[in-house]
């Protein structure tokens, strides 16, 4: 079995994001840059999937040439093969990351894609079903459960307020959530070898951007939660608060 | 010139270990020092993830990050939880680097894999009940019988003892100091009980006990003769980690000294306004970065094969003296919170004072450094 795997690369959570002075995009500098939480589950799936089935993992991403730290890590973690598909500037349009991804999945005819449910930078929720458009194939999103057999997959989704169960045929497209699994660490030996592993780099085909991010900028932080004294009054105001606002009690 | 740039496998492999410390260690390190143990699991895990192997050469089953490698891996360790860094530098620093410097390459590859992986465990035995800072004056005695030696005498203070399979165990022959491998289970070798300690509670102490301890003398580590050399060099490397240790300590104090210097407040604002404060955090922060400077300026020479004893001593001393400042300083910013278990700085702060008296006493790494000092008239 074939496995395709997505992999955004994001800021950090932990990161302090400052605006560029383009006010388009954010400022790279002291910027920790990982691969994105969703796709390290989308990731450690592939490799479960492998291990069980036999195959081959390919990660993918597309992104500037910094983009190779993650494709390290990527093979750090297991991957057989990684795919830079070099952009000159970080892609931000779900449209141009999917165009080239779908390019290379006509290439390699994977019998599963794997992505994360959304890339927690930019947040647009679209790629895997732009992807699965482009590719003509079925899409299973926010998937928390997965079991594939040779021709087809079972998939547990949450949905609100419980979760579901739907099955699609392979070759099929999947966006991880959290719950699907445990991502393991790369160990240290495989660390090391993946600096010897070569990272196969090509440049994206020039695509349209239906989407262009015009401005960005930061909310500034307020405090949302109220600080109460462990006075009598404020301990009456306290459970006010919490029955009739958070109508919790 | 000198470069003090990361490499990006390095990179890798510290934000690794930072993870897994963050998320698997530092959430237990409270329980640890209560249970007074590491639980199985959690060493089986490190294992996994090939921490045992981080400084060593792959035909070993290491992964060849060398000693700068190892430093990363302790000093998160050490920021984690100062107990399980304990027990990683006594199995790889001490008792594993003793058959890998003084061993010869069959008995290396007899023993090592099995050590870097993690499916055993390596104790280092020199220290006996009156051969503490005086080690060349242990009287553990080891006697040649045929193809085998007879070892008998104490050792005291044997980090990881309780649970090892491996010791490095130093005792005297007719030629000198000579190093053996003596393994769990041989008859005539006892263990004692745990020790009980003010800090690094997790990290097992016991006593050891050899009553004519017979080895094949395949067994022996190096020549015979040879075995107090092989335990400097072997410490040499063992306060190199320590000080790695000792500054990831040094790191988290300050770190959880300023959050709390921000959010206390007194006299209707952050304490971190005023300048007593201020002070406090600034003198902490020029110890992290001397310690950090000297601890990978070290650890790149360790790698290079140019690090001389006198190195790993003053990295040892600095990083220890340091760390007791630090937590020193962190109690004062915490005050009243800082000494209820409420907070991890009474536990970091009991853990802290042994990296002074181990690996050899502040006061002998002085020794160490002043009679080089005094051999080169005073240059360095």
């Amino acid at each position: 079995m074939n496995i395709l795997v997505c992999i955004s690369r994001v800021p950090d959570t932990a990161s302090r994001i400052l605006i560029g002075s383009d006010s388009k995009t954010i400022d790279p500098a002291g910027i920790k840059y990982v691969v994105n939480p969703y796709d390290e589950f989308g990731l450690e799936e592939a490799l479960r999937l492998r291990t069980k089935n036999g195959g081959e993992v390919t990660a993918v991403t597309v992104g500037t040439a910094a983009s190779t730290d993650v494709m390290r890590t990527a093979l750090a973690m297991g991957a057989d093969k990684v795919v830079l598909i070099k952009s000159e500037n970080e892609p931000t349009d779900s449209f141009y990351v999917a165009k080239n991804i779908a390019e290379l999945a006509k290439e390699i005819s994977p019998d599963l894609i794997l992505c994360g449910r959304q890339s927690v930078d930019y947040d647009s929720f679209q790629m895997t079903s732009v992807l699965a458009e482009l590719l003509d194939m079925p899409s299973v999103s926010i998937v928390s459960a997965l079991t594939v057999d040779s021709d087809k997959l079972t998939a547990e989704r949450d949905i609100e307020g419980g979760k579901e169960t739907v099955e699609a045929p392979l070759p099929c497209i999947i966006s991880a959530q959290k719950g699907l699994n445990e991502p393991r660490y790369p160990k240290l030996p495989d660390i090391m070898k993946a600096k010897r592993k070569a990272i196969e780099e090509r440049d994206a085909i020039p695509s349209e951007e239906r989407v262009t991010i015009s401005e960005m900028s930061i909310l500034s932080k307020q405090r949302v939660g109220t600080i109460l004294s462990d006075s009598d009054e404020d301990i009456a105001e306290l459970v006010r608060l919490l029955h009739e606002d958070a109508k919790v009690i | 010139m000198m470069d003090f740039v990361l490499t990006e496998e390095q990179e890798m492999l510290r934000d690794m270990i930072r993870d897994f410390a963050t998320n698997e260690l530092k959430p237990v390190a409270a329980k640890i020092d209560e249970d007074g143990r590491i639980p199985q699991e959690i060493i089986e895990k490190i294992g996994e993830i090939g921490v045992f192997g981080a400084a060593f050469p792959e035909e070993y089953g290491g992964s060849g990050f060398g000693e700068v490698g190892y430093c990363l891996v302790q000093e998160e360790m050490g920021a984690a939880c100062m107990s399980t860094a304990t027990m990683i530098g006594a199995h790889c620093s001490i008792g594993l680097n003793s058959i890998l410097i003084g061993g010869s390459e069959e008995m290396k590859l007899k023993y090592l894999p099995d050590l870097t992986s993690g499916k055993k465990i390596a104790a280092f035995a020199l220290t006996e009940p009156g051969a503490g800072s005086d080690a060349f004056n242990l009287i553990t005695k080891a006697e040649q019988d045929g193809d085998e030696w007879v070892i008998n005498g104490e050792k005291l203070w044997i980090t990881n003892g309780p649970f090892a399979d491996v010791f490095a165990v130093y005792a005297r022959t007719k030629r000198g100091i000579t190093a053996f491998v003596v393994e769990k289970g041989t008859p005539g070798f006892t263990v004692g009980a745990d020790e009980k300690k003010m800090g690094i509670k997790g990290s097992r102490t016991s006593s050891l006990t050899f009553d004519n301890v017979r080895v094949p003398k395949e067994n022996m580590i190096g020549r015979d003769g040879r075995g107090f050399l092989t335990a400097m060099k072997t410490l040499d490397a063992g306060r190199l980690g320590l000080g790695a240790a000792c500054l990831g300590a040094m790191k988290e104090f300050l770190r959880l000294s300023v959050a709390y210097a921000k959010e206390r407040k007194q006299f209707s604002q952050p304490i971190a306004n005023f300048q007593t404060i201020q002070n406090i955090i600034a003198e902490m922060a020029i110890m992290v970065y001397t310690t950090e400077s000297l601890v990978y300026r070290t650890a790149n020479d360790y790698d290079k094969e140019t690090m001389l004893s006198r190195q790993s001593a003053m990295v040892k001393w600095v990083a220890s003296e340091n760390l007791d400042k630090c937590a020193d300083m962190a109690m004062t910013i915490f005050a009243g919170m800082g000494y209820s278990k409420e907070m991890p700085i009474e536990r970091m702060y009991r853990d802290s004072r042994i990296n002074k008296i181990f690996e050899g006493t502040n006061e002998i790494q002085l020794g160490i450094i002043a009679r080089d000092n005094l051999k080169r008239h005073g240059t360095m």
